[in-house]
């Protein structure tokens, strides 16, 4: 339960200035029906659908032998790690003193590579799940060009099989599922733990903040503009956008005053973002706008925690390090629509150099099982463009960043002691073609092993299919 | 006299053209053949007008050729993209940039993709420069269930990319031809075998009357007299194995009919019917979720399951926006790996997206390999091939080198460092 109450000060000083101020008898009952309404706006439940994820029994477990990338961008050789009570417990060199337990599982990981549970900051599974039927297309509440008001999590499909793939091979352990683009704003997203359950809030990442999805460009353009309506342009899209921020500015104001009378749960998420609790994740393209979208947030009063998309990050590296956001990329994805035209492979690597923040994302329900490989590829590019960067940093943009990225990087992310025991062994270097996970962990339970053939989840959706079961 | 004058120009043109394509030697090579055999160190590959003349170990370098020294990188055949809209296509959400389909076409199965290929288009461009050298271009947005005839092109930076027109019939069957087709897969056979009939009869009768219920335009029945009489092979999508075994059964009643199967998510479910009818498959080796319910089966180790029930598999028609084919191929070898997954060896899985294309398509002896008498398309490589870290160092098309440059990598060169520099970055090319 995380229900904060910053206002409830406010909100006494406000209701007895209205005591004191009010002539006895009727108005005292309208003032007192007025401040129960107030009230009831501003010390509302800010989270209604919590988590009731609970990690799963793991063993204490410890690596041996391995070579460690710990998802900070040191690399540890001949490194242990020890899983204990589902956290990290302990990362070291091989003589690193570590207090390990006699009847901990010891896995000899020579010619093995340990890094932390993939992170993906922009996925779509469960709200688009497979079968991609139109009775499953729950992502784009496509009626309004605005609609801060829907939740992800409330069109997550828990039975996703695409969940399955991608902790089985692409060792994805926490993942941010986002509305989809149609809208100028999405809606809420949700982050979950890569881990089956019967319900959404049962995957529910505990403690992750929610983040608001935003469209530049393209979509909400085309969307609305079909429909003969606000936005048909990019001008279109950013007044749009800033008689947004107004209105959410004077919500606020009202809500401090204690002037409101009936919730607005649109205006709750907008509330929310400026007050600095809601993270903005903005899916733009092109840097001319990522650039006019970092001025509205101050106009606004908010931060971009990352754009997403960003094929041209790379333009304006050095803007996005000034104001300290990440860019959620693909590879090496290129010219499916006119503001993709300008991507390039090396989009990572200029960025990396300019001393942004990269994050290497999916958007895709095939890609997310190939985050590792997607980032060495963008290495690649970078290292044949004079840019060399190490393993261990490139490591970095499918673990570390995407965690700092949605919020959670203080809990996730990286093997460091008191972390989630959120982590993959995999059977060679993962940033090559060749490897695979070999074994997950969430939360130090081991949720997928290649090795033994009942230790990987299969969704409702494929019991008693062709292929139930099978290594997918 | 100035009729032979002209003949010679244009002689001396096509000459001009040949010329370009250096006799030329690749030594000090990692040397993959491409067919399937394994890389030979040391190996020499010699390129003569435009063909592969030797490769191989311990072959002579003869006097006179230029001479390459590959360093002991590797060095293979060009990549062969399979079932793709390489071409035909700027920008995909573009629609007037986009030739992939024809809803409002009077024609479908008489649709020549070859006409609408642009040599100079961008995507063509990054393909080469990720070594890709050959593709099988076929009409994928189609709105009927016969696409039209697809295209073998080069990806050569000259303005002639036809390696073979109406190379074949593409036909979409499954769930996407149901839908073409009327509403159901009873329809798209109902349709299918409708059009293969009016076909026979107008090679039987080419000039005669045709009868007063044909559905096909005389055109569109024409062009699938080559599929009907064998002459041209018709890659059918299909990706349920129930209707790949259905399309295999075809050939009870056209028994000419020279059939690929594309997509085939599901085609381990019937390899051993694919491998009786010697019917080659293209597919997609990391499909491998329930997408739809014609691809409940869908696993990576489709493809090696096939391989090892005898299918002749290549991989083709990709799904996703990146421009590397050569990952698929890494990953067809991470599944060796994997305990219980099937995959392909190092040597089969390049050979999926070089030979294997090739052969699928009955063009084995012409591209896809190094093997002595096949096009000289060559590509030297930074590292494994395989590897997603590799990149392209030099290509060569019918032995000419290839340009490198893309939109990319002007704009790479460009913002390499972001800030602008005593005058704008419009300024800086």
């Amino acid at each position: 339960m995380t229900s904060v109450r910053p206002d409830r000060l406010g909100a006494f000083v406000a209701l007895s200035l209205a005591i004191a101020l009010a002539p006895a008898g009727a108005r005292d009952k309208k003032d007192k029906d007025e401040n129960a309404a107030a009230s009831a706006a501003r010390d509302f439940d800010k989270n209604p659908f919590p988590s009731t994820y609970r990690p799963y029994p793991g063993h204490t477990t410890l690596i041996t032998g391995a070579t460690v990338f710990d998802g900070t961008g040191k690399r540890i050789d001949n490194g242990v790690v020890l899983l204990r009570d589902g956290k990290v417990a302990g990362v070291g060199g091989a003589l690193a003193d570590l207090d390990v337990p006699a009847d901990a599982v010891r896995i000899d990981g020579r010619g093995k590579f340990v890094t932390p549970g993939v992170i993906d900051a922009h996925s779509h599974l469960g709200v688009y799940p497979s079968p991609a039927v139109d009775s499953h297309s729950d992502g784009n509440e496509a009626t309004a060009p605005a609609t801060p008001q829907v939740w992800a999590e409330h069109s997550v499909w828990p039975q996703d099989p695409g969940f399955a793939r991608a902790l089985a091979n692409g060792g994805v352990t926490s993942l941010q599922i986002l509305p989809g683009s149609a809208n100028l704003v999405g809606g809420r997203s949700v982050t979950l733990k890569n881990v089956y359950a019967r319900t959404p809030q049962g995957m529910k990442f505990p403690g992750a903040p929610y983040s608001m999805k935003m469209a530049c460009g393209e979509n909400p353009k085309r969307v609305y503009g079909g429909k003969g309506q606000l936005p048909s342009t990019r001008m279109g899209n950013m007044a749009a956008n800033r008689a947004m921020w107004i209105k959410a500015k004077e919500y606020r104001a009202k809500r401090e005053a204690g002037k409101l009378e009936t919730r607005d749960i649109a205006m709750e998420t907008l509330a929310g973002v400026l007050d600095g609790e809601i993270l903005v994740q903005n899916h733009c393209y092109r840097a001319d706008e990522m650039a006019l979208v970092l001025d509205m947030a101050k106009e606004a009063g908010y931060k971009v925690a990352a754009f997403h998309h960003a094929v041209e990050a790379y333009k304006i590296g050095d803007l996005l390090k000034a104001n300290d956001v990440c860019s959620a990329i693909w590879a090496d994805w290129w010219g499916f629509k006119m503001e993709s035209y300008d991507a390039v492979p090396e989009n990572a690597g200029i960025l990396y150099k300019a001393g942004a923040c990269v994050v290497i994302h999916s958007d895709d329900k095939n890609g997310i099982q190939r985050l590792n490989q997607e980032a060495a590829k963008a290495q690649g590019s970078a290292a044949r463009a004079g840019i060399a960067i190490s393993d261990e940093e490139v490591v970095r943009w499918f673990t570390l960043n995407p965690a700092k990225a949605i919020g959670v990087e203080k809990l996730t992310g990286s093997l460091e002691p008191g972390k989630m025991g959120d982590m993959v062994l995999w059977n060679g270097n993962p940033l090559s073609s060749y490897s695979r996970p070999e074994k997950v962990w969430v939360d130090g339970a081991l949720l997928f092993d290649a090795m033994d053939s009942k230790r990987r989840p299969v969704a409702d959706f494929e019991l008693g299919q062709v292929g139930e079961g099978d290594v997918k | 006299m100035i009729r032979r004058l002209g003949l010679s120009l244009a002689a001396a043109l096509l000459a001009g053209t040949a010329a370009q394509a250096q006799d030329m030697a690749i030594t000090n090579a990692r040397l993959v053949i491409g067919d399937g055999t394994a890389p030979i160190d040391g190996g020499t590959v010699v390129v003569r007008a435009g063909k592969v003349v030797a490769a191989g170990a311990g072959v002579a370098v003869p006097p006179g050729v230029k001479v390459v020294d590959a360093g002991g990188k590797w060095v293979t055949p060009g990549l062969v993209l399979a079932i793709t809209d390489l071409g035909l296509v700027d920008v995909g959400a573009v629609d007037a940039s986009n030739d992939s389909g024809a809803a409002k076409s009077p024609f479908n199965a008489a649709l020549d993709i070859s006409a609408a290929i642009n040599p100079a288009a961008q995507p063509i461009a990054v393909a080469r420069a990720n070594g890709v050298t050959r593709a099988f271009v076929a009409p994928l947005g189609t709105d009927a269930i016969f696409g039209g005839q697809g295209a073998v092109i080069d990806l050569g930076s000259d303005p002639r990319p036809i390696t073979a027109a109406r190379a074949f019939q593409y036909v979409e069957m499954g769930e996407a031809g149901a839908r073409l087709a009327g509403g159901s897969r009873s329809s798209t056979y109902s349709v299918l075998r409708n059009a293969l009939d009016e076909a026979r009869e107008i090679a039987l009768a080419p000039t005669g009357p045709r009868r007063d219920d044909v559905l096909l335009t005389r055109r569109d029945a024409a062009a699938l007299v080559p599929v009907v009489t064998g002459r041209q092979t018709l890659l059918v999508h299909a990706e349920r194995a129930a209707d790949i075994r259905a399309i295999l059964s075809l050939k009870t009643d056209f028994p000419a009919l020279k059939l690929g199967i594309v997509g085939a998510a599901e085609g381990w479910l019937a390899s051993a019917d694919l491998a009786a009818a010697g019917v080659p498959v293209f597919a997609d080796p990391l499909n491998d979720l329930p997408d739809q319910f014609e691809t409940l089966g869908a696993t990576q180790s489709n493809m090696g399951r096939m391989a090892a029930a005898g299918v002749r598999v290549a991989v083709g028609k990709l799904d996703g926006n990146s421009p590397t084919l050569a990952q698929y191929g890494g990953n067809l070898v991470a599944l060796t790996r994997v305990p219980r997954a099937i995959g392909l060896t190092w040597d089969k899985a390049f050979a999926a997206i070089s030979s294997g294309p090739a052969e699928a398509l009955g063009l084995g002896d012409r591209i896809g390999s190094l093997r002595a008498g096949r096009a000289g398309d060559v590509v030297i490589w930074s590292g494994d091939p395989l590897e997603v870290t590799s990149g392209v160092v030099k290509v060569f098309i019918d032995g000419v080198e290839q340009p490198l440059q893309t939109h990319q990598s002007r704009l790479r060169d460009r913002y390499l460092t972001p800030q602008e520099g005593s005058l704008p970055k419009a300024y800086d090319w």
